[in-house]
């Protein structure tokens, strides 16, 4: 029979059931199939592995998972140390900390769970090329396949790691606690329980304080994501368009006023613009020294003047940006569309409406669908300009705030840390209807031809 | 009667960018105009100062006892340039084994990559505190190590830039040199690094950047131990009702100091951007 060229397409079921004894063994026995098809440091190596694992289990990780269903039950108590005639505390269950390790020991044991049908395969593999009579790679030729066929191996372990512990697992760790009741009310920081989705309902119920609260941030979020990126998307464009003409004198001149303004970093930029907007902030000076107004301007304490306010000021970050993205496309659109339409008797409108709106549109639209989502999750400016204000007395959601700022507020302020949570989840909902349908009705999706 | 009217659209085109570039810089040429007030004090009622002073930028890096800047511009540095070393080495492996190698893994690290970068940043920012905690890293001076662990854990998942312009290298070199002997290491290392200048300090200074702009995982991170605070958090601070009276025209002279050497990076960046969008081998 023919060996096949790689492990992967052998599955484990076919080792468990056509290997021999030595790669059934390694079931149990883990390494056994590859030390005794030629392989035996490697062999030794995997079977380490298996008894670390094991060792851990022991020591520490099924403690772990049976606190997990019910995530620690002793309360922390107050004790009369008759001896001492003092009061003692008794180490109470913390919760947090049983559900972070639950969750760690869960993604360890789900990396073992692959590393065993990894080692399965190949030895059922090995077995194959042994008894075909085929070379089999000692362990020094192993390493050096990590230089050349496998460099994936030592290229992406160290980032993938990194992804895994910086995201990934907390990632998880958050999701699973929307399900739970870890938060300020009703004190439950140390010790919480399993809610099921109480947490969704009451975040979706309309008639709650918080269900309100959601729907409203939400419909601002969306109003917001939008009206920031399409007149960014639209204004940079008419800028960069005004900029590149034949005609304009000084083009790099121009180009570099705008883009001094995003050299700036953002977080300097935004509280410059926090405090020039303040009722004696420099705006409301200039205002009123030329005459213009009697009294200052609510820019960011009334709630339609703050949202208007924090679209215009992300205007004034956003446009440059865009300005940057589409002078090199514009360049490329072919002139002769500009010449035939011309010589139709096309007005500037018309040409900007049919011929370079729906071209940049075409070129564009990834440009555009993380510039939608990058504003959904757009903390900085609305943290640092408004800081979700003005907020009315009651709620924990400014006028102003995104989910993403909401979010902020309820876990690191108010520390609702599972409506947090939920809110999240919704946002990343959110996040992947918006990009998901924007993306499959696109011209660059559909048909990935040219432009025409 | 054709002349005329293209002067008229000229004129008319160069008055609305010089309003257009007039907005743009109106805060900036405010806050210089700030830094430099002799007037106490936050806000003041008019638009320029009436005495101008050094006084603001001395004070900065002299008065240690309430908000240390030195000591903070000297954290942020560090925490900087370790980051943008273990973000660099991150980003362009990823990148390089998205586009040259081909795995069994590699269409599912994609997709999740996508996936992930769908969640809010900072949801997650709760849970890396207690893992940081639980490593041990939430206090003294294994914050700093905290928070370049944090500001280059996920840097894998950004690879998109680098991947594209990985792309534009034809293959034909590679196989070439493969047929030469060489290994894949050694075509990573020889051939498409030397190729790659425009993309390696595109990622160098997006990764040196990052920890001077971030402020919201350092806030979290440092909470009450100033000794550890970058810059972002410290000109924050400045800006907080119990600083503001006293502090509104350092923050100033620290937002000059912080934006001109950021912003240098940033116009340098720049145009290696645009020259990494251009591909490698030009045709």
């Amino acid at each position: 029979m023919r060996v096949k060229n790689s492990k992967r397409e052998y599955s484990v079921w076919a080792a468990l059931t056509k290997g021999d004894w030595a790669t059934k063994l390694s079931a149990l026995v883990m390494g056994l199939g590859c030390a005794m098809h030629k392989q035996v440091v490697k062999g030794i190596l995997i079977f380490a592995v298996e008894v670390a694992y094991i060792f851990f289990m022991v020591q520490t990780g099924i403690g772990c998972l049976a606190q997990l269903p019910s995530l620690g039950e002793n309360e922390t108590e107050k004790v009369w140390n008759e001896a001492k005639q003092i009061y003692e505390y008794t180490q109470g269950d913390n919760s947090l900390l049983i559900l972070l390790y639950g969750v760690a020991v869960l993604f360890v044991t789900a990396a073992f769970i692959i590393f065993w049908r990894i080692q399965m395969r190949e030895s059922y593999y090995l077995q194959r090329r042994m008894e075909a009579g085929m070379h089999i790679n000692n362990f020094r030729e192993d390493l050096k396949s990590l230089g050349h066929q496998n460099l994936q191996i030592p290229l992406m372990t160290l980032p993938m790691v990194g992804i895994l512990a910086f995201t990934v697992v907390p990632l998880v760790f958050m999701i699973s606690m929307a399900f739970t009741s870890y938060s300020k009310e009703g004190d439950h920081l140390t010790l919480f329980d399993w809610v099921g989705f109480a947490n969704f309902t009451r975040v979706l119920n309309l008639h709650g304080n918080i269900g309100r609260q959601f729907w409203s941030v939400l419909g601002w979020t969306i109003i917001w994501a939008v009206f920031a990126t399409f007149l960014n998307y639209i204004l940079g464009m008419i800028l960069a368009m005004i900029i590149n003409r034949k005609d304009t004198h000084w083009k790099g001149f121009w180009r570099f006023c705008f883009v001094l303004s995003i050299a700036v970093p953002q977080f300097v930029s935004l509280m410059i613009m926090h405090i020039m907007l303040q009722p004696q902030g420099a705006m409301n000076v200039i205002l009123q020294n030329l005459g213009l107004i009697d009294s200052p301007l609510p820019f960011l304490s009334n709630a339609m003047w703050a949202r208007v306010t924090v679209i215009v000021i992300n205007l004034w970050v956003g446009i440059p940006y865009t300005m940057l993205q589409v002078t090199g496309i514009l360049q490329n659109i072919p002139v002769e569309l500009y010449e035939a339409a011309k010589m139709d008797g096309a007005g500037p409108a018309t040409i900007f409406r049919k011929i370079t709106l729906p071209y940049m549109l075409f070129v564009t639209t990834p440009y555009l669908i993380t510039q939608f989502t990058g504003n959904i999750n757009n903390f900085n400016v609305i943290y640092l300009l408004s800081a979700g204000g003005p907020t009315e007395v009651g709620d924990t959601a400014g006028k102003t705030d995104l989910l993403v700022t909401w979010l902020y507020k309820l876990t690191i302020d108010k520390q609702y840390y599972n409506i947090g949570a939920v809110i999240g989840i919704f946002t990343f909902i959110v996040l992947s209807i918006v990009a998901l349908a924007t993306y499959r009705n696109t011209g660059s999706y559909k048909n990935e031809e040219e432009f025409m | 009667m054709k002349n005329t009217k293209r002067t008229v659209v000229n004129i008319v085109v160069h008055v609305f960018l010089a309003v257009m570039a007039f907005v743009w810089l109106l805060p900036i040429f405010w806050i210089i105009l700030t830094s430099f007030r002799g007037e106490k004090g936050s806000y003041v009622n008019s638009f320029f100062p009436k005495t101008y002073t050094f006084d603001n930028y001395i004070r900065l890096f002299t008065d240690r006892n309430v908000l240390n800047f030195p000591q903070m511009f000297a954290n942020t540095l560090f925490i900087a340039v370790c980051t943008c070393i273990i973000s660099t080495f991150f980003v362009l492996s990823i990148s390089f084994c998205m586009s040259r190698l081909r795995f069994h893994f590699r269409k599912t690290y994609m997709n999740m990559a996508m996936i992930l970068t769908l969640f809010p940043g900072f949801m997650s920012m709760v849970a890396v505190y207690y893992i940081l905690k639980a490593l041990g890293l939430s206090e003294g001076s294994m914050i700093r190590v905290a928070l370049i662990l944090v500001y280059s854990g996920g840097s894998g998942l950004g690879f998109y830039i680098a991947k594209g312009f990985f792309d534009t290298i034809p293959k034909s070199i590679d196989e070439a040199a493969i047929i030469d002997g060489a290994t894949r290491w050694q075509i990573f290392t020889r051939i498409t690094m030397p190729l790659s200048k425009p993309i390696i300090i595109y990622t160098v200074l997006t990764s040196f950047i990052g920890p001077w702009v971030d402020f919201i995982f350092a806030k979290v991170i440092c909470r009450a131990n100033a000794q550890y605070y970058t810059v972002a958090i410290g000109l924050w601070n400045m800006l907080q009702k119990e600083y503001i009276h006293s502090w509104y025209t350092c923050f100033a002279a620290g937002a000059v100091i912080i934006s001109i050497p950021i912003a240098a990076l940033f116009i340098f960046m720049q145009r290696y951007y645009v020259e990494g969008m251009a591909g490698a081998v030009k045709g």
